[in-house]
């Protein structure tokens, strides 16, 4: 088979990034569209085809590509070589499908949302960049080329937060993005030379067979902290505690940049990134440990502040968070299947979450704050249905993907050697719990209730929402006309290109958890099955069948679905039945209402006491003493020096021949002096 | 016999009085006939070493540079007649347009 086509998958949108990146400004919008389309759906049929293939029976579990051009290695330095390689395993071919499928639905949205925008060929572009990246960074076979495309990412997802560049806090944004992912991909950086000097080697397949030759390297010191500087990276890229605070801003993207980079795809990268070392975690249990741990604090963590929050954006943001929380439990336990799963059903249902919110503000002019929104579900069905959809899974209602995968997850820690399993099963319940209590908020308050949205003159008296409304769909209303009629703010259903993908994701929100029904519930978790050459757990799936079993998996299922239906009960009262009470009780409770309100003040303490004194060093020190001292005061007394000498030298030229004739004399002189008398005195010397 | 030394000393006094009328003098005619002087001191150079040597090499020379000193006649006049022409003076001194 030709596995040439690999190459493919990432360079044909590259090739769309380059269409449009340089032709775009003059091509029509249509032909940016269809190029960008094209140059995604190609990929996601190479992946299909990919898919059959190794399906098939006698297929190998891993398909190589090493490029070589000329006979050259990528990088070849004595005693260390790195191969521009790609490989293909079933964790590859699982992320492979949720990168190109979902981002080819994302695309098909986009053609849609972004159609009245402007920057519409820059949009694609970037959107394009960013899935050339995101196809290396999973096909990579080394930890530089992962690098490659984990800062690729990182720049295009810089690139789309700050796409309306005009508006400040879009472009503060993508800087804390970038700044804060800078944190992380330096603890990838040194982890690397920490491989490098320990094995020589940067490549998966190389590094991974030295740790299994050497079973007395279990618990190493090395190995431990290769693997929690890798932690570090991660928690960067999947914003985990304590570099998670880039999401939320994040959201000043356009929203089908949201529902794909932060969302379904680039914030996986990190759980990606454990899965795949996972050869090296597992021999590093204190790191595994912590990565349990950061991922369970993260998960309540940003569940409790999103159940407060008032932007239905930052509320799905939240859940981001602590949704990837959950994969990281996952795989601090041990259970990496069960957090690709999760990883598998989240960028489904996160992805249609994201773009129905999109569909929801879209239809709404641009509202982004849920205390304007209510009574949606007739005016606009389709984004209520497929939405619905969404909230169910992500809330872990059966039969819905979500809920089988969070139940993994929490079974698997149940079942754990880990000595705190139990505080951390409990700390994944009580978030599935609040998981469900704020989607259902979010589902209650946007479309059920009141219509707030018509109320005369509610959109201003309201005041400045959390969010300036994205100039963008403004433009869209004045181009439509709509701007001066009596529906001022009609709300609108959106136009089909939108609502397909919708419909599409919610099928596989729906059905996406199918393929991991646990034997409980009489499946064969076929997902599970499906990782197994690339996991190998067997000694760890041996532990949990020992410690479990399917009336405990069972049980385990009946109180986490109780315990989301708790969270909807609490979130129909609080939002439907008596919609005062929230706000009662947010009174009752001040202190603690403002703490979660005000996201428990984490931005503003790492303002106080990172980049407060990060500034003052800079500009006290920094700026007076090296730039004005030493870098100024250089460069000006070299341009003094430069200044004195040319006066001379133009005092010397000054139109006189005689003086000239002076000069030539000297010099004959001297050049005269030297022949005679300057050998002698060479000698001398 | 003239001493060759007799020669060598008369040329550098030539010579001399060639470099401090060309440095001293302020008009052009004066330094164009310093340098006339200075060349001929050299000249006088080489055909007393042509002579205290029995080599012909060094008349050849003075041939040489007699044709060029002609030439640079030639030239140098011309110009100072046209400096002259333009501005009615030979001071060089006044003459200090190539300044920077």
């Amino acid at each position: 088979m030709p596995s040439s086509l690999l190459w493919f998958i990432p360079l044909l949108p590259f090739a769309g990034f380059l269409i449009n990146g340089t032709l775009g400004r003059r091509l029509p919008r249509a032909v940016v569209g269809a190029v960008a389309l094209l140059f995604t759906a190609l990929p996601a049929g190479i992946v299909a085809w990919l898919w059959m293939t190794m399906r098939a029976g006698g297929a190998p579990d891993v398909i190589q590509v090493v490029s070589r051009p000329f006979g050259y290695e990528w990088i070849a330095i004595t005693g260390f070589h790195v191969d521009f390689a790609f490989t293909v395993d079933h964790l590859t071919l699982i992320m492979l499908g949720v990168v190109t499928g979902v981002g080819f639905l994302i695309h098909l949205y986009s053609v849609g949302y972004m159609a009245h925008e402007e920057g519409y060929w820059r949009f694609f572009a970037y959107l394009n960049l960013f899935m050339f990246f995101m196809s290396v960074l999973v096909l990579a076979e080394s930890f530089l080329l992962l690098f490659v495309g984990w800062e690729g990412v990182g720049l295009a997802s810089y690139l789309l937060i700050g796409f309306y560049f005009k508006k400040s806090s879009a472009v503060n944004a993508g800087k804390k993005a970038f700044i804060v992912n800078r944190i992380g991909d330096f603890g990838f950086l040194l982890a690397m030379f920490l491989l490098v000097a320990h094995f020589g080697s940067l490549s998966f397949t190389q590094v991974f067979a030295a740790i299994a030759q050497h079973p007395e390297w279990q618990g190493a010191r090395f190995l431990t902290a290769i693997a929690l500087l890798l932690v570090l990276g991660a928690a960067g890229k999947s914003a985990q505690i304590p570099l998670y605070v880039w999401l939320p801003d994040a959201m000043e993207g356009p929203t089908p940049v949201s529902a794909l980079i932060h969302a379904a795809t680039m914030v996986t990268a990190g759980i990606y990134m454990v899965a795949r070392a996972h050869v090296l975690f597992d021999r590093a249990p204190a790191a595994l440990a912590v990565v349990a741990i950061i991922g369970a604090a993260t998960a309540i963590f940003a569940a409790s502040i999103g159940m407060v929050q008032h932007d239905i954006k930052r509320v799905l943001a939240y859940s981001t968070i602590s949704q990837l929380g959950y994969m990281f439990l996952a795989c601090g336990v041990g259970a990496y299947a069960a957090g690709i799963f999760h990883l598998l059903t989240h960028a489904f249902f996160k992805a249609l979450l994201f773009l129905a919110a999109g569909s929801v503000i879209h239809a709404l002019s641009g509202e982004q704050d849920m205390r304007r929104m209510g009574g949606l579900r007739t005016r606009i069905p389709i984004t209520f249905w497929t939405m619905s959809a969404g909230v169910l899974a992500i809330a872990g209602i059966w039969p819905f993907a979500g809920f089988f995968s969070k139940d993994e997850i929490l079974y698997r820690t149940f079942t754990s050697p880990n000595p705190l399993h139990l505080i951390l099963w409990l700390v994944g319940l009580l978030t599935a719990g609040m998981t469900s209590f704020y989607m259902f908020r979010l589902w209650f308050k946007t479309f059920f209730g009141e219509p707030h949205s018509e109320e005369d003159g509610s959109l201003d008296h309201l005041g400045a929402a959390v969010h300036a409304r994205s100039t963008s769909t403004l433009t869209l209303e004045a181009e439509r006309g709509e701007g001066q009629a009596a529906s001022s703010h009609g709300v609108h259903e959106s136009p089909w290109i939108m609502l397909f993908p919708l419909v599409i994701l919610a099928i596989l929100s729906t059905i996406g958890g199918w393929v991991g029904i646990p034997a409980a519930l009489g499946g064969h978790n076929e997902i599970e099955h499906f990782l197994d050459p690339v996991f190998q757990n067997r000694a760890a799936a041996e532990a949990v069948a020992a410690a479990g079993s399917n009336s405990l998996e069972l049980t385990l299922a009946i109180v986490s679905l109780l315990t989301a239906a708790v969270g909807f009960y609490f979130a129909y009262l609080f939002y439907y039945r008596k919609p005062g009470t929230a706000a009662e009780f947010a009174s009752r409770f001040k202190s603690a209402y403002g703490l979660l309100e005000n996201k428990y003040w984490v931005d503003e303490i790492y303002h106080s006491f990172l980049v407060t004194p990060l500034l003052m060093f800079t500009r006290g020190i920094l700026e007076l003493v090296f730039e004005r001292g030493v870098v100024n005061g250089s460069s000006r007394a070299s341009g003094l020096a430069t200044r004195g000498l040319s006066w001379f030298a133009r005092k010397q030229i000054s139109g006189n021949i005689r003086s000239y004739a002076g000069w030539l004399a000297i010099g004959a002189a001297i050049v005269l002096a030297a022949m005679i008398f300057g050998r002698s005195l060479w000698v001398y010397l | 016999m003239v001493p060759t030394a007799y020669y060598l000393v008369l040329a550098a006094m030539l010579f001399s009085i060639g470099i401090a009328a060309f440095l001293i003098k302020r008009n052009v005619i004066t330094i164009f006939i310093s340098i006339e002087l200075m060349l001929n001191a050299v000249n006088l150079t080489f055909v007393a070493f042509a002579h205290m040597w029995h080599q012909v090499s060094g008349q050849i020379f003075v041939f040489f540079v007699m044709v060029v000193a002609a030439a640079e006649a030639a030239v140098g006049l011309a110009i100072i007649i046209a400096i002259f022409r333009t501005r009615q003076t030979l001071n060089v001194d006044e003459i200090d347009l190539m300044k920077s």
